[in-house]
């Protein structure tokens, strides 16, 4: 079954891009992505634009809101996701403790909704 | 024909002593924890009128087994997933076909440690984990539990229901851990098991459950872990150590409700059979070579169960095997119990120096055995106003009417 890895971490933590570090990050990221893929688990995975360029949308009676920003301010942002299929549970934290944000981050692991047709 | 009650009585000791044993084994066969409880329930119903008509089946677990199975199949009958589920009902229909069979095993195969396991599975916040072990594998009601919590029912119900819902939305599977995650997830269980032992519920007893029964429960889960994991030595560690500590059940209060402390308590009172259990277990589990900090502590309270006194205590070697949990364990915790025993080892002046070192610990400054033991320390040594300070403290951050009574009548006097 799938399960959806949500990366967060707060904007300042982690390294910060043109660094050296952020290099090194973004290797560990190629890492893990070849990891998941050559397990045949990886089913999808994105890195996310700061927050600072979202907008966040609702409708209200038919008409549309549109807000700067995202739905809530918060310390800790979502920063990218992975779309994993794994057996359990089990494998799904096994994983995901692996993604490098982890280390400064936190990663939630969520079930994927499956709907009998 | 048995009378009513006594058929009650009947079903109800043998519903909290099969009750883990069968759900885990329905649980095993058809992954569905709400289905196989409700089936268990109704079946234990049934028994109540059918074994009042027919008198006690020859082995009554077989006979709730076997029932259950037979309404878990009709339910997968009636749902839509009866083509899907094809496997798991041959499997569970092969399983009532060989029900002529009376090996305990074969009827129930023990999935009990799969089960422990999987409800003290991390992904779970401690006290659910306590509540679902205490709901399946020990077989109490909902309104125990909340009891014992000082919850609402209703509150208890729904986190038990999450956490069921969790288990089957989120895959957590049923299974013993491999090798390598085998140590970890062990310890969230001893954890649990030693949560429910200390669960000593503030008001002491709860409407429906007293401590008392908790911690017999505690042992009760210990026993079947070490029985099924008989390599592990921190199992029969804390197996160990609850049976000494329980061994003194009846000697730590007074008839006011007033804590007694060790010091003081009646050691004629002690059970002997526990403690002699607990010291045996000990030995033979020293002796694996696999030493750990449940193991430590019992044999600290072995060392107090074994001495006729408080004067004639080893504080010695106690002060020894602190500082090898310490070891282990590095928290104040130790330290505090260390300097007690340091105190009589050494001296009152190193014990206060032991707990000066500690004194600016985060977790020390609002830590009302801290300032108990430092005030009995102060008390020994003549220094009445650090003394009566400490003692003042500690009352303040009492939340244990015992302990709170003991407090006081110290502080007043001297």
């Amino acid at each position: 079954m799938q399960y959806i890895c949500l990366i967060y971490s707060a904007e300042n933590s982690g390294p910060k891009p043109g660094t050296p570090e952020f290099g090194e990050l973004l290797q560990k990221y190629n890492v893990f992505s070849e990891e998941v893929k050559s397990k045949g688990m990886l089913v999808a995975g994105d890195a996310l634009q700061p927050v600072s360029t979202a907008t966040t949308v609702t409708t209200e009676n038919g008409k549309v809101e549109i807000t700067d920003g995202p739905f809530a301010e918060t310390k800790e942002t979502l920063g990218g996701y992975y779309l994993l299929e794994c057996k359990s549970l089990d494998e799904a934290i096994e994983h995901a403790a692996k993604i490098p944000t982890a280390e400064h981050g936190r990663i939630e692991v969520r079930p994927v909704m499956v709907f009998d047709n | 024909m048995l009378p009513p009650f006594q058929l009650e009585q009947t079903i109800s000791t043998l519903v909290r002593e099969d009750w883990g044993r069968i759900l885990a084994s329905l649980v095993s066969s058809f992954n569905d924890w709400q289905l196989a409880e409700d089936v268990l329930q109704d079946s234990i119903e049934q028994a109540v009128v059918i074994w009042q008509r027919d008198g006690l089946p020859d082995s009554p677990a077989a006979w709730l087994i076997t029932t259950a199975r037979r309404k878990a199949i009709d339910h997968f009958r009636r749902t839509a997933r009866f083509v899907e589920l094809q496997p798991e009902l041959a499997y569970l229909i092969g399983l009532e076909q060989s029900s002529e069979d009376f090996d305990i095993d074969n009827v129930i195969p023990d999935k009990r440690l799969e089960l422990i396991f999987t409800c003290c599975h991390p992904s779970l916040d401690r006290k659910t984990q306590v509540a679902l072990t205490l709901r399946t594998l020990g077989g109490l009601r909902t309104e125990e539990i909340a009891s014992a919590y000082l919850d609402k029912p209703q509150t208890m119900a729904q986190r038990l229901a999450r956490a069921k819902n969790k288990i089957a939305v989120a895959n957590i599977p049923f299974e013993i851990p491999e090798e390598s995650k085998l140590r970890e997830r062990l310890s969230a269980v001893l954890c649990v098991i030693y949560l429910i032992f200390n669960e000593g519920y503030a008001a002491s007893t709860g409407k429906h459950i007293t401590r008392a029964d908790l911690s017999d429960e505690a042992i009760r889960l210990a026993r079947i872990v070490a029985q099924l994991l008989p390599e592990q030595t921190e199992v029969a560690g804390l197996l160990s150590l609850m049976l000494l500590h329980d061994s003194r059940r009846f000697t730590r209060q007074d008839s006011n409700n007033t804590m007694i402390s060790l010091e003081d308590q009646n050691r004629s009172a002690w059970d002997k059979g526990k403690i002699s259990e607990g010291v045996e277990l000990l030995k033979a589990t020293l002796v694996k070579q696999q030493i750990g900090a449940y193991q430590l502590q019992a044999a600290i309270s072995a060392l107090h169960a074994e001495s006729a006194s408080w004067q004639e205590t080893d504080w010695p070697q106690i002060n020894a095997l602190y500082e090898l949990l310490y070891a282990t364990q590095p928290s104040a915790v130790v330290r505090i119990n260390q300097a007690v025993a340091v105190s009589y080892a050494d001296s009152i002046e190193a014990a206060l120096t032991m707990l000066l070192e500690i004194e600016n610990d985060k977790l020390v400054k609002e830590y009302q055995p801290f300032y108990a033991a430092r005030a009995d320390l102060n008390l020994r040594d003549g220094r009445k106003a650090a003394a009566k300070k400490d003692f003042k403290k500690a009352i303040a951050l009492s939340d244990n009417d015992s302990q709170t009574a003991f407090l006081v009548d110290r502080l007043n006097n001297f």
